[in-house]
């Protein structure tokens, strides 16, 4: 990191001066956020995907120059065929997959999740979501899973396509979610936009008595003092935290919500229509998020509940090695713990 | 109940050419007809572009297109795709004179519940293949059609069946239309053609001077297209564009495109003469002079 960006750094955000640890590298694009040593599962989507076109002759494959970093070139390996590349061409992407659902196939177009919400939008909205077509959009890079900067990190994907009628969004938490997930979306009718995690990615719920169900959020573990709502990434964090809490003598729930649109709003307010300690928790953007989707389900029913959120400012984010700014943002175990702990005083 | 009733390309057995020249020319004097009445219900509107693209329309609808009026979901049907929405009047008017919906209904245009809204929408009209409007998502859609009738007729379900899309010189502004080009040259999709309607006017005036797309023969060319520009008003040159096309549509190979320059108003002087407009307003009582004028430049030349 050279002089200026750090002491940029350092003015800006009051952080420690230079020296004081060795600075970590922002290293690859997709930085893996599992922790060390974490079973994880190697593109759970690309091979979700080849499972299902094993026994779905419409599913096809497309990508806007993006395949080897979405895991759609497992599919493409699979299925030369059935997949098509578009060139770095969103709005072809986009538009042809659109054609593609016209004549009868299911195609799953992957890009990173920035281009798809905000370069073709547009033809999201108006060619796959106004008719009403089952395209199913694969957006890598949710929220802050790249160092990369404002450029790569779509913070604000949620809150851009959550006014989008008729689109299904997905935030998955881990492999488990996807493998289950995959097949799923193909089966329902309409658009639906997958929050995608690639590569390497933690295996966290096979522990749990869970099955992903489109359009369903489930109880995880149940608590006394403390309800997380949680979404994405996010939910494995919260489960650490829980654990870590319980060594404060803290008993707290998680409520992973994966589909968060539509939302289950009934499973989620019956948990939270109680005296404990409510906090969302989310990979996204406080604005327009899981924490909006909860509070207006909250308002909507009257129930008059204070709602803390855990989630990134309303800011462009920093560049970075992602252990330093999930810690900077306040996504990070530690952080999430501390946060519970100050408000319960 | 299925009733085969398609219409094929190039024409019918037994026609001569000037049979066929006349025939198209009096589908396109009809659609005219129907546009000026559709204009009327409303006292202004897109009029202009479709007197303009009326000849590109009926040698699409009564000389190109496989279809089946009464079944226009067919499998196999050719696919038109209407980008500019906005010339959903000159479509409409074309769905009429195909038989696609009945001409009475042609009057509800732009009216309340109405299944002619004044922006063309799949979601509204039996034969309405894409939503447009929002310029330059027609020609990507197409790819995607193409690209999955090919896949499909490769595993035995599809059909050959070609794919149309039509788009204004306005459209070429947008940068999705270039992706669109390239991803049909890439892929080789040699069923799909797009006519291109050069009328050179925008909603901000003149094209040359809202943003320059020519030369666009060159720029097509390019792209890897093979390329016509022809008359878009002269139904002769059309037909054998079409033709050109048709003999060189093939599932595999070089997209087409047909450039068609065409003169916004055609057929009413009143209007051809008129400061050229992109939201043409009318008076009440210019309906019955246009009609008029359409009727007399026909008659006897394109009349029957």
């Amino acid at each position: 990191m050279s002089t200026v960006t750090a002491s940029k750094g350092a003015a800006s955000r009051g952080t420690a001066p230079q020296g004081a640890a060795p600075k970590l590298k922002t290293s690859a694009m997709i930085a893996s956020f599992a922790d060390p040593g974490q079973k994880t599962s190697s593109a759970p989507f690309g091979h979700a995907l080849v499972k299902a076109a094993e026994a779905d002759p419409r599913i096809v494959g497309l990508t806007a120059d993006l395949g080897k970093y979405t895991d759609m070139h497992i599919f493409a390996k699979a299925f030369p065929e059935r997949f098509f590349q578009m060139g770095m061409a969103e709005q072809l992407l986009f538009g042809a997959a659109a054609g593609l659902a016209e004549t009868g196939l299911v195609p799953f177009a992957s890009t990173y999740s920035v281009f798809a919400a905000r370069r073709a939008y547009d033809f999201l909205c108006l060619d796959i979501a106004e008719p009403n077509l089952n395209v199913n959009i694969v957006g890598g890079l949710p929220g802050l899973t790249t160092g990369y900067g404002p450029s790569h990190q779509a913070t604000e994907d949620m809150a851009i396509f959550r006014g989008m009628p008729n689109l299904t969004i997905v935030d998955p938490c881990d492999s488990v979610d996807i493998e289950q997930a995959v097949p799923q979306l193909a089966a329902s009718d309409g658009p639906t936009y997958l929050r995608l995690l690639r590569g390497n990615v933690p295996t966290v719920l096979d522990e749990y008595d869970y099955t992903f169900e489109l359009g369903k959020a489930k109880v995880l573990r149940g608590g006394n003092d403390v309800v997380f709502v949680s979404s994405g990434l996010m939910t494995m964090r919260a489960l650490q935290a829980a654990e870590a809490l319980a060594a404060h003598k803290v008993d707290v729930a998680v409520v992973h919500a994966p589909t968060i649109k539509p939302f289950d709003a009934a499973t989620v307010l019956a948990e939270l229509n109680t005296d404990r300690l409510a906090v969302t928790l989310e990979n996204h953007s406080v604005v327009g998020g899981l924490f909006e989707t909860v509070a207006s389900a909250v308002v909507s029913a009257g129930l008059g509940k204070r709602v803390v959120p855990v989630a990134l400012p309303d800011e462009f984010l920093d560049a970075g090695a992602l252990p330093t700014l999930h810690e900077r943002y306040g996504l990070s175990m530690q952080r999430i713990v501390a946060k519970v702990l100050a408000e319960l005083g | 109940m299925v009733v085969v009733q398609d219409q094929f390309t190039a024409g019918r057995v037994g026609e001569t050419v000037k049979d066929r020249i006349e025939r198209v020319a009096a589908a396109a004097n009809r659609i005219r007809h129907h546009a000026l009445n559709m204009g009327e219900v409303q006292g202004q509107g897109y009029v202009g572009q479709a007197l303009g693209a009326a000849d590109m329309l009926a040698a699409v609808y009564a000389d190109q297109l496989r279809y089946r009026a009464n079944d226009p979901e067919w499998e196999g049907r050719d696919r038109f795709l209407l980008s500019t929405g906005h010339y959903a009047i000159g479509h409409y008017a074309a769905l009429a004179e195909a038989g696609i919906i009945p001409v009475e209904e042609l009057e509800s245009y732009g009216s309340d519940d109405s299944r002619l809204p004044m922006s063309g929408m799949s979601t509204y009209t039996p034969g309405m293949e894409i939503s447009g409007g929002s310029l330059g998502h027609g020609l990507s859609i197409a790819v995607g059609i193409a690209l999955g009738l090919r896949h499909r007729a490769q595993s035995g379900e599809g059909s050959s069946a070609r794919v149309y899309n039509f788009l204004s010189d306005g459209e070429l502004d947008e940068g999705s239309t270039w992706e669109a080009a390239m991803g049909a040259h890439h892929h080789q999709l040699g069923n799909l053609t797009a006519l291109v309607d050069i009328n050179a006017l925008q909603a901000d005036g003149k094209t040359d001077t809202v943003l320059r797309t020519e030369p666009a023969t060159e720029k097509w060319e390019a792209f890897g297209w093979y390329t016509q520009r022809v008359d878009g008003n002269d139904v002769g040159a059309l037909l054998a564009a079409f033709d050109n096309a048709a003999a060189r549509a093939t599932a595999v190979g070089r997209p087409s495109v047909i450039l068609c320059d065409t003169k916004v108003g055609r057929g009413v002087p009143l209007l051809e003469e008129r400061e050229k407009a992109h939201f043409m307003r009318i008076e009440e009582h210019e309906w019955q002079l246009c009609r008029k004028q359409l009727t007399a430049g026909s008659t006897g030349k394109a009349g029957r």
